[in-house]
């Protein structure tokens, strides 16, 4: 009887997960949104724990409190930590659908119809894979893991062969459910998949791969949902499957390549050889002459990236932007779609020193301006200002929609050294006669500019 | 009693909210700023958690001493990304402000 009460307070949280996301969609009433989120997860909690087959309530709550003592640190990390963080997450809502896939199979493998047996194998398959793949995605991202793509030869070959076993033991399970000594080999190969998936992976793929990982975590529960013949694990977990699709595709179409070319192209081991053999001049500054400079503009763009993030220089961008906009200096922020490693990376961080954001601009509105703008000022950002990718139709990067910061009146660049980018490949901006570059860390280099401008 | 075969109407109701459920999802997160990808990413990972359903009902049943164990560990890594996932969200969601907003 009880459980129609049950089922009605799914339907709230389902409606409340679903308001959620629509109040995420501007930030005027994004806090709005998380608020109906956590109505909505307490409402799937609080329903759960009303149903009458609940025997022991004792160690629920031990693992309530653990798991709460480890989730709020995780909550609590440097927002530049935000990425790895978003992996280890993945991971562990992956290894929960796994756990679980794992025992409903071992209590029901007698009696459990075809599709519900296939649902279970989906559900355990992407679980499995996408618990290891996260892990390894968030060491690279800590860099507790070398940060470069690792390959081999016929390595493909080799990764497909272990996804291949996964699903034909998935197979064999759902035609004889109640073979189970099959069960664990779709476990082990599915994890060792998702080790090889994450291994040719660099740095500048983080972001589409990030994505397609929640998504396979919301197709997990959403699975679990088939299983369990809960609607609400079905609803909520296809609105997180839809948020990474979604998502992995603008990564993907904001690098030009496709889903398959991230995933098996290891970008970025090749091309080291490009030109090498002319050396090509350049034209640096120092922050006095930078600041000098920036004194007389009356438009500056400023394009951060990665190596903004790195060296926690935020902070002394906003403190720049101060300066700045106090002096009467236009000062805006061109954001590219792949800045940094996770969709939104850039914009977070920026929040973050309490830059407004509507000083943000995305790229296709930046690029109309660039031409009108008196200084670009790259920070940290690489691939995503390179000319090649407009008119070199032999480098590797060519057709990604890229921030058209050399057609500025002048670009500056700080960077640490003259070392190409994450993708080795060379860019011909640093040589045009309208750069200067800055050499130093980041948050050094723009303290120092800093202080020349408020003297 | 949920040990019995699901009937094949049971089966495409749960398809047809499946469908309907990406088609809501698709259109809904379509909209949202680039601005706020990174919230909009730990929001829906919050979300996945979800799972902690079928968790709390495998740990809650205890049917079999293993299920007990695989059911509380997926409560507690469910619950990780509940209380993580909110919260963080809730931290960057409360860092983005206007310029009139300013001090």
């Amino acid at each position: 009887m009880a459980e129609y009460y049950i089922d009605i307070i799914y339907v709230f949280s389902a409606v409340s997960f679903i308001l959620s996301l629509k109040w995420l969609s501007s930030v005027a009433t994004a806090r709005r949104g998380v608020i109906a989120g956590i109505l909505g997860m307490s409402l799937a909690v609080g329903g759960t724990l009303l149903s009458p087959s609940i025997e022991q309530y004792y160690l629920i709550a031990i693992a309530f409190v653990i798991g709460s003592s480890i989730g709020i640190p995780m909550a609590l990390m440097p927002m530049t930590a935000v990425p790895q963080r978003t992996a280890l997450s993945h991971a562990f809502g992956a290894m929960a659908a796994a756990l679980v896939g794992t025992a409903e199979y071992y209590l029901r493998n007698t009696s459990i119809d075809t599709f519900t047996m296939s649902a279970l194998s989906i559900e355990v398959l992407l679980g499995s894979l996408t618990f290891t793949a996260s892990l390894l995605a968030a060491g690279k991202l800590q860099e507790i893991l070398p940060t470069r793509p690792i390959t081999f030869r016929f390595q493909n070959v080799f990764n497909l062969a272990f996804l291949g076993v996964a699903v034909l033991a998935g197979l064999y399970v759902v035609i004889n459910p109640e073979a189970t000594y099959m069960f664990p080999v779709i476990i082990i190969a599915a994890l060792i998949f998702g080790v090889l998936l994450i291994l040719p992976i660099g740095g500048a793929d983080m972001p589409t791969v990030i994505s397609l990982l929640n998504s396979y975590a919301g197709l997990a529960a959403a699975m679990m949902g088939f299983v369990l013949n809960n609607k609400l694990l079905i609803i909520a977990g296809a609105l997180d499957g839809s948020s990474g699709l979604i998502l992995s595709i603008t990564m993907s179409k904001a690098m030009n390549r496709s889903f398959t070319n991230v995933l098996f192209g290891a970008f970025g081991q090749v091309q080291a050889t490009a030109d090498n053999a002319e050396q090509k001049t350049y034209r640096s500054a120092s922050a006095e002459e930078a600041a000098e400079l920036m004194r007389t503009a009356s438009s500056i763009m400023i394009i951060p990236g990665y190596g903004m993030a790195v060296a926690h220089a935020q902070h002394k961008v906003r403190e720049l932007f101060d300066v700045l906009t106090s002096q009467g200096v236009d000062v805006k922020f061109a954001i590219h779609p792949v800045a940094g490693r996770m969709p939104g990376h850039m914009n977070v961080l920026l929040a973050e020193a309490d830059i407004p954001y509507d000083n943000l601009v995305e790229m296709d509105e930046a690029n109309p301006e660039f031409p009108q703008t008196d200084i670009a000022l790259v920070i940290g950002a690489n691939d995503v200002t390179n000319p090649a990718a407009r008119n070199d139709k032999s480098s590797p990067i060519y057709g990604m929609p890229i921030l058209d910061v050399d057609k500025a009146r002048l670009v500056m660049v700080n960077k640490r050294s003259m070392s190409p980018g994450f993708a080795g490949i060379d860019n011909e901006l640093y040589y045009n006669d309208e750069t200067l570059m800055l050499f130093g860390d980041s948050k050094s280099f723009i303290a120092d500019i800093v202080n020349e401008l408020s003297d | 009693m949920e040990h019995q075969a699901l009937s094949i109407n049971e089966i495409l109701s749960n398809v047809y909210v499946f469908v309907l459920a990406t088609f809501v999802g698709l259109e809904v997160i379509r909209r949202v700023s680039p601005l706020l990808h990174t919230p909009l990413m730990s929001l829906t990972n919050a979300i996945s958690a979800i799972s902690i359903v079928g968790s709390i009902l495998i740990a809650g049943r205890g049917e079999t001493q293993s299920s007990l164990i695989l059911g509380t560990v997926a409560v507690g890594a469910s619950m990780v990304n509940i209380v993580g996932g909110y919260l963080i969200t809730y931290r960057m969601v409360k860092m983005f402000r206007k310029k009139e907003d300013r001090k």
